[in-house]
């Protein structure tokens, strides 16, 4: 079967996040970026569904040219090929621009199925794999666990709220948004890491692929949160900082 | 024009968020002028809508179909779809739920439109709304300006209105027969169903010590444990350490795992992503330790310690030893 895992680049995990002059985006000059967890968790389910049924997984991405590494590290990790939409101003593009650049670029492929993580650590907004799959014609679904490949078919496991699940079927092609801790990370090989030197990355732009419509969603500004409730922070060494809590939790709180 | 709230339910049982989504939706009519209409999908809904209707809202609309019966994309899409070309809101809001993430985007799609995902404050201003929504994380806020001529969507977030603030009114029903084809209808869903008895019940816990990425390594697992038994409290965890398998999935807290409130929550190692927030910010007291300072655990603790976990949480169970002894 024919995969198409979209990955995003995103800043790490424990980046110290300053808003830039415009205030309409982060500094991003001083920051490292990797794959987008749950974008990683998808290229994984797409490699293991590759191994057990045979086809092909092709890793793509939307993303200013840095993001060329964590293409590479697909590639590594055994993507066969990919698609990189380059565009530099991406964060400016609603998720109905970026999943129809992502849409397009998706359908000159005819894939089976169309990964994605659920949501992404830097926006947030949990949509572009449903908001494709709407613009490509195909049934979906989201917060996945688990994929069994019946024929032509898909058998998937949803995540719902407070620990329930749901199994759902339906036909291929189909696009899945995947959750987090479905299955376990690999590593890149040595080997792969070679291997993915020689391996295809079609570049494309936004122009290319019929270009993104004006936004109609806009960042207007972003900023660090007002606190609305302050914290008691205890200073001081791990002995004497712990000191003072627990003191709180005796004669305040009252549960030692 | 008016505001439409997608009110939402499941097997006849309200979602509780759906309660809060229609505050927001009362409060962001009343700032428009415009008329609130709520809106409730399914089969067999009528009796839910007269409860909706005691509400301070000009309409509530039954949209009944036998294929709404279970959930499904496609039907709920259709069926919304059917709701709004013939309510013609110039504002549509959802309860942030793992159902709304589900459809909604395509829904909005469907009509050129953009979904603003997890809202937790609106403002109107200049003729197009603004929502305010968290970004990286909760570590920053975005205003997001919507633009166009509608209709806008946006879900809201769990917490962010109160459904005590609801004002109560008295409104018409109106059924609608959305047109549904089954063929239409590629998901089949099976029965819902759970991983296994919950062996632990951490509502009922009155101290929880939960645990988070900070901790490293499966390895690093007994300096919490050694806290939670100085305490005398339940071990918890945020996903990421559930995912890992390195503490079982029951004891996970958060938008997937369990809701809890008890007398004291001690967050070690937690970053506060939002989908942990909404499973304790209920807990009394909020105790955080994170190496961080501007993790956004901060912002819901009532007590914090800024530093490496590895040598708080010793430090911690000495003194509480000390202060049982």
């Amino acid at each position: 079967m024919k995969i198409i895992v979209a990955i995003k680049q995103v800043p790490i995990r424990d980046s110290q996040l300053r808003v830039d002059a415009s205030g309409k985006w982060i500094q991003e000059g001083d920051l490292s970026f990797e794959i987008n967890e749950p974008d990683a968790y998808a290229l994984e389910e797409a490699l293991q569904l590759k191994e057990k049924h045979g086809g092909e997984v092709i890793a793509l991405c939307a993303g200013p040219a840095r993001a060329a590494q964590t293409i590479r590290e697909a590639l590594a990790k055994g993507a066969d090929r990919a698609i990189h939409i380059e565009e530099e101003n991406l964060n400016t593009l609603d998720t109905l621009g970026v999943a129809k650049l992502l849409a397009a670029a998706a359908e000159t492929e005819n894939p089976d199925l169309l990964l994605t993580g659920l949501q992404s650590d830097d926006l947030g907004y949990g949509q572009t794999g449903v908001v494709a799959a709407e613009l490509l014609g195909l049934p979906h679904s989201t917060i996945i666990m688990n994929v069994d490949v019946e024929g032509s078919n898909i058998k998937v496991k949803r995540e719902l709220e407070d620990g329930w699940f749901q199994n759902i079927a339906m036909p291929l092609p189909a696009v899945l948004t995947i959750q987090s801790g479905i299955n376990k990370l690999r590593y890149a090989t040595l080997m792969g890491i070679k291997k993915a030197k020689t391996k295809e990355i079609k570049r494309l732009t936004a122009a290319e692929l019929g270009g993104a419509p004006a936004s109609i969603a806009v960042i207007e500004k972003i900023y660090v949160p007002q606190k609305t409730k302050q914290a008691q922070i205890f200073e001081g060494d791990a002995k004497s900082s712990a000191a003072k809590l627990v003191e709180k939790l005796k004669f305040e709180v009252r549960v030692i | 024009m008016s505001v439409l709230v997608i009110l939402e339910q499941q097997g006849g049982k309200w979602h509780r968020m759906s309660w809060e989504t229609l505050a927001a939706g009362q409060q962001l009519g009343a700032a428009l002028g415009e008329p609130v209409e709520a809106g409730v999908v399914g089969a067999g809904v009528g009796a839910l809508a007269q409860e909706a209707a005691a509400k301070k809202l000009a309409r509530v609309y039954a949209v009944e179909h036998d294929l709404l019966k279970d959930y499904t994309a496609d039907g709920y899409t259709a069926a919304v779809e059917a709701l709004i070309r013939k309510a013609n809101p110039k504002i549509v809001l959802f309860p942030h739920t793992y159902q709304v993430r589900d459809f909604a985007p395509k829904l909005a799609t469907r009509f050129n439109q953009v979904l603003v995902s997890d809202v937790i404050a609106t403002r109107f201003d200049a003729g197009t709304p603004v929502f305010v929504r968290l970004l990286f994380q909760g570590k920053l806020n975005g205003d997001v300006r919507v633009s166009g001529t509608g209709p806008w969507f946006a879900s809201i977030q769990a917490g962010a209105w109160r459904a005590d603030s609801l004002e109560a009114g008295s409104a018409p029903v109106e059924t609608l027969v959305p047109p549904l084809d089954a063929s239409k209808i590629r998901q089949k869903p099976e029965a819902p169903f759970r991983e296994s008895a919950r062996a632990v019940d951490l509502t009922a816990a009155e101290i929880i010590v939960s645990v988070g990425r900070g901790i490293k390594e499966k390895e690093n697992i007994p300096v919490v444990e050694e806290l939670a038994k100085a305490l005398g409290a339940e071990l918890a965890a945020s996903r990421p350490i559930c995912d890992a398998g390195w503490l079982p999935m029951e004891r996970q807290v958060g938008s997937s795992g369990q809701t809890v409130a008890p007398k004291v929550y001690l967050a070690v190692g937690i970053s506060g992503a939002i989908q942990h927030l909404v499973g304790m910010k209920g807990a009394k007291t909020i105790v955080a330790i994170n190496k961080d300072a501007n993790a956004p655990i901060f912002e819901v603790a009532d007590y914090g310690i800024v530093g490496d976990l590895f040598e708080v949480v010793p430090a911690l169970v000495e003194e509480v030893k000390k202060a049982k002894a």
